[in-house]
């Protein structure tokens, strides 16, 4: 047969290699600031954009999207045109596609500094990027398919079912979760509300772990692993049923980040479930990967690229045990809200996709600029420092969320919760400072990597397009033996990509439509109303301040919650929250019943200076809100939003809403003066007040019997 | 839009999990039935595709 000569294009997997190694470094160092800015709160320098609650979303995005989804971008480019033998389909394409990501970066990272943000967790940027996420999203998407249509190998090999798995489930995940009303040019509120808009986003949560920085990853393991190591993958039938279980499984899992919330009780138990069933096939997947080594060990301790692979897959086996084990309930009663899951996060992150990029670029770069790599030492040193950084990055995170969980759940012998909620939080600063000292460590080797790759390009010659060649595809394949139904759909990405579009599909479709549905699944409450005007907008500045990240709202049914915040929390107090706003992790405490707790003016001082109300608090001043003026324009879109999203307000109210404003923010202004406080007029603060003292109180109007009977039954399903 | 709840009880919701449940062992088990009787050579064949790229 005759063969055809072809170029591979390294040109575009290039790119995307300098944006994975910038993109690694900056999002890494704001996860550092990020991280120091817990025990040393000043770092923030007093400035908005450096406070906690901004830089957080940026380190997550920055990780995520920049490092890990440039990551993704290099590691498909290169591969998939290797394993279709053929260029990848337009070079146009690839280059609208690199650049349209890099802008949604920069302009993301610049907008989330701002605070524009929509307050939903790791889905953070405002409705323009997402539209521009999925406009490029798109045109990888034909990009992808493009390459695999042209082929010039019959077989789709299983690293392209995982990009394409990724492909189309991140474009359902992206799609649904970002369904919002837009307000103006960068505001937006969630289209869904409180249990609906927490279900919705925990399963996007949980599945961007799953869909971007899993499955592709896989993809990656199924490809580099065999080439690093020369040899093809342990079991090439085992990876067949890892990749069906695995992303049939995954897409199920999202409500075990809302155990023993308000969630329908039914709907915590599917996660269960399916959260303990993923172990089969993640380790599947993990065991694949290791006994691919088998007789080769002796090269691990040699080549450092496979050194990192190993490790990467190592922890991608810890975090994939783990997992599981934290979803079980009573595991999970311990481990949420705490830094328990923030340790769980960074083995995955830092191990399995930090490692792995890192093992890949140590055996790309030197293969594209036809050169050995500049100092197997250097990268030997930059392996055992991000192993030792891993290890002081999650031990102590380990260590301080199980003491801080024991703490909050220790009683007196009189039955007094024995801790404030302060004292836990100082308890644990000395593993908060360790686990940045291991940050630090892995942002050197990073930074060592970062050295050892450019004297390697720059004693190296780049081939931007590589020759190859190919016979081209016969038009009527030979088949092997008995021919199944499954190579109907493995030879053929398009019914590859409906089958899996309708595995995770269903999963999603059982979870949420009775959520939305049915109505016993969220028991209305009476007495719970829409916020008043000056309400909102102190809710849009907690949202725009990510006061969400260090902050629950959700009191869940135990003893030590209850006597610490109050009731637990009820689905139907949530009915009008667009987002909601029950965050995942306690740094401080939780909110959902602050309403009424303490006087205004504790609150106003609270907010300039944390520690004088509360000795010791890590909490970051928030001066500007003392200066910022409130934009009342704004008033009457905010109503006319949340009227169409389907709260209550009376028809023409948009016109007088701020009236009503104008009544509160005098009535809260008359209490400040009352402890002698004078604040201008419209600020900010007062706003924010406002919506903190309204948080719970609805419920504490309700008649008692009502609310517990209402819903007793449906929260714990029975 | 709004989000009107069509229906107003949810009857026997443990439906959901065992539905689920049992899709997922179908699914799996045609999975691993096609996984463990396809072809020794096939499955030979495509676990070298890495490998057989011309470079390095």
């Amino acid at each position: 047969m005759p063969t055809e000569q072809f170029y591979y294009d390294n040109k575009t997997v290039k790119r995307f290699a300098y944006a994975v190694l910038f993109w690694s470094i900056v999002g890494m160092l704001a996860g550092l600031w990020a991280s120091i800015s817990l025990f040393y709160p000043s770092i923030n320098l007093g400035l908005p954009a450096t406070s906690f609650g901004r830089m957080r979303p940026v380190h997550t995005n920055a990780v995520i999207f920049a490092f890990v989804g440039n990551g993704i971008f290099m590691g498909v480019y290169y591969s998939l045109q290797r394993l279709c033998k053929t260029r990848m389909y337009s070079n146009l394409l690839s280059s609208l596609h690199f650049w349209g990501w890099q802008l949604i970066i920069v302009v993301g990272a610049v907008t989330l500094w701002m605070g524009k943000t929509s307050g939903k967790e790791y889905a953070e940027l405002e409705w323009p990027l997402d539209i521009a996420i999925a406009v490029v999203w798109i045109i990888f998407g034909i990009n992808l398919f493009g390459t695999i249509l042209k082929r010039r190998e019959k077989h789709i090999y299983v690293a392209i079912w995982f990009y394409i798995a990724t492909w189309v489930t991140v474009a359902m995940l992206h799609i649904v979760n970002s369904v919002e009303l837009p307000v103006s040019m960068w505001k937006s509120y969630s289209w869904y509300a409180g249990v609906q808009d927490a279900l919705v986003q925990w399963w996007y949560g949980h599945n961007a772990v799953a869909f971007f920085l899993t499955t592709p990853y896989l993809g990656l393991m199924y490809y580099f692993l065999p080439k690093a190591a020369n040899r093809p993958i342990y079991s090439y039938r085992l990876s067949i049923i890892h990749f069906w279980a695995l992303i049939f499984i995954y897409i199920w899992a999202g409500p075990h980040h809302l155990l023993y919330t308000a969630l329908p009780d039914w709907a915590q138990s599917l996660g269960v479930v399916f959260s303990i069933m993923l172990i089969a096939p993640s380790w599947g997947g993990m065991l694949n990967g290791l006994f691919t080594l088998r007789g080769a060990w002796d090269r691990v301790r040699e080549d450092p690229v496979l050194k990192f692979l190993v490790v990467a897959i190592t922890c991608y086996g810890m975090a994939t045990f783990e997992g599981p084990m934290l979803s079980l309930k009573n595991v999970n009663a311990i481990s949420h809200f705490t830094d328990w899951t923030i340790a769980h996060v960074h083995i995955g992150a830092l191990g399995w996709n930090g490692f792995l990029t890192f093992g890949i670029l140590y055996w790309l770069i030197p293969r594209m600029w036809n050169t050995p790599l500049y100092s197997k030492k250097l990268a030997g040193t930059h392996f055992w420092i991000g192993t030792i950084g891993i290890v002081l990055y999650a031990v102590p995170l380990y260590w301080a969320g199980f003491t801080q969980s024991m703490m909050w759940k220790n009683f007196t012998e009189e039955g007094q919760l024995r801790f404030q909620f302060l004292e836990t939080v100082t308890h644990i600063l000395p593993m908060y400072i360790t686990r940045s000292i291991g940050g630090t460590l892995y942002i050197i080797g990073a930074l060592i990597m970062v050295y050892n790759l450019r004297k390697t390009i720059k004693q190296g010659q780049f081939s931007a397009n590589e020759l190859a060649e190919a016979p081209a595809l016969p038009a009527v394949a030979e088949t092997h033996g008995r021919t199944y139904w499954h190579r109907w759909i493995e030879r053929r990405p398009l019914q590859m990509l409906v089958f899996s579009l309708v595995a995770v599909a269903i999963g999603g479709m059982i979870e949420m439509i009775p959520t939305f549905l049915v109505k016993s699944n969220i028991p209305t409450i009476s007495s719970v109303k829409p916020y008043t005007p000056l309400e909102l907008h102190g809710r849009d500045i907690y949202v725009r301040e990510g006061c969400y990240l260090c902050h629950s709202q959700m009191v869940r049914p135990f003893r030590d919650e209850v006597a610490r915040y109050g009731e637990y929390s009820k689905a139907g107090e949530f009915v009008y929250d667009h987002p909601f706003q029950w965050g995942s992790k306690r740094t401080g405490p939780d909110l959902a019943r602050v309403g009424g707790k303490y006087p205004d003016s504790w609150h106003y001082n609270h907010l300039l200076d944390p520690t004088s109300m509360s000795p010791g608090s890590i909490m970051p001043n928030y001066g500007w809100l003392f200066d910022h003026e409130l934009d009342t324009l704004r008033t009457p879109s905010m109503i006319r939003a949340m009227q169409r999203l389907g709260v209550p307000y009376p028809a023409g109210y948009a016109s007088e809403a701020n009236n009503d404003l104008s009544a509160q923010e005098a009535s809260i202004r008359a209490s400040l003066k009352g402890d002698k406080i004078s604040t201008g007029g419209n600020k900010e603060i007062v706003a924010l007040i406002a919506y903190l003292q309204r948080l719970g109180k609805d419920i504490k109007a309700a008649p008692k019997e009502q609310t517990a009977m209402k819903d007793g039954g449906a929260l714990m399903g029975n | 839009m709004k989000f009107i709840h069509y229906i107003e009880r949810v009857g026997g919701v443990s439906v959901y999990g065992i539905f689920s449940l049992a899709l997922f062992g179908l699914i799996f088990g045609v999975m691993l039935v096609w996984a463990l009787r396809a072809d020794r050579n096939m499955i030979k064949e495509i676990s070298q595709i890495p490998l057989d790229d011309q470079t390095n």
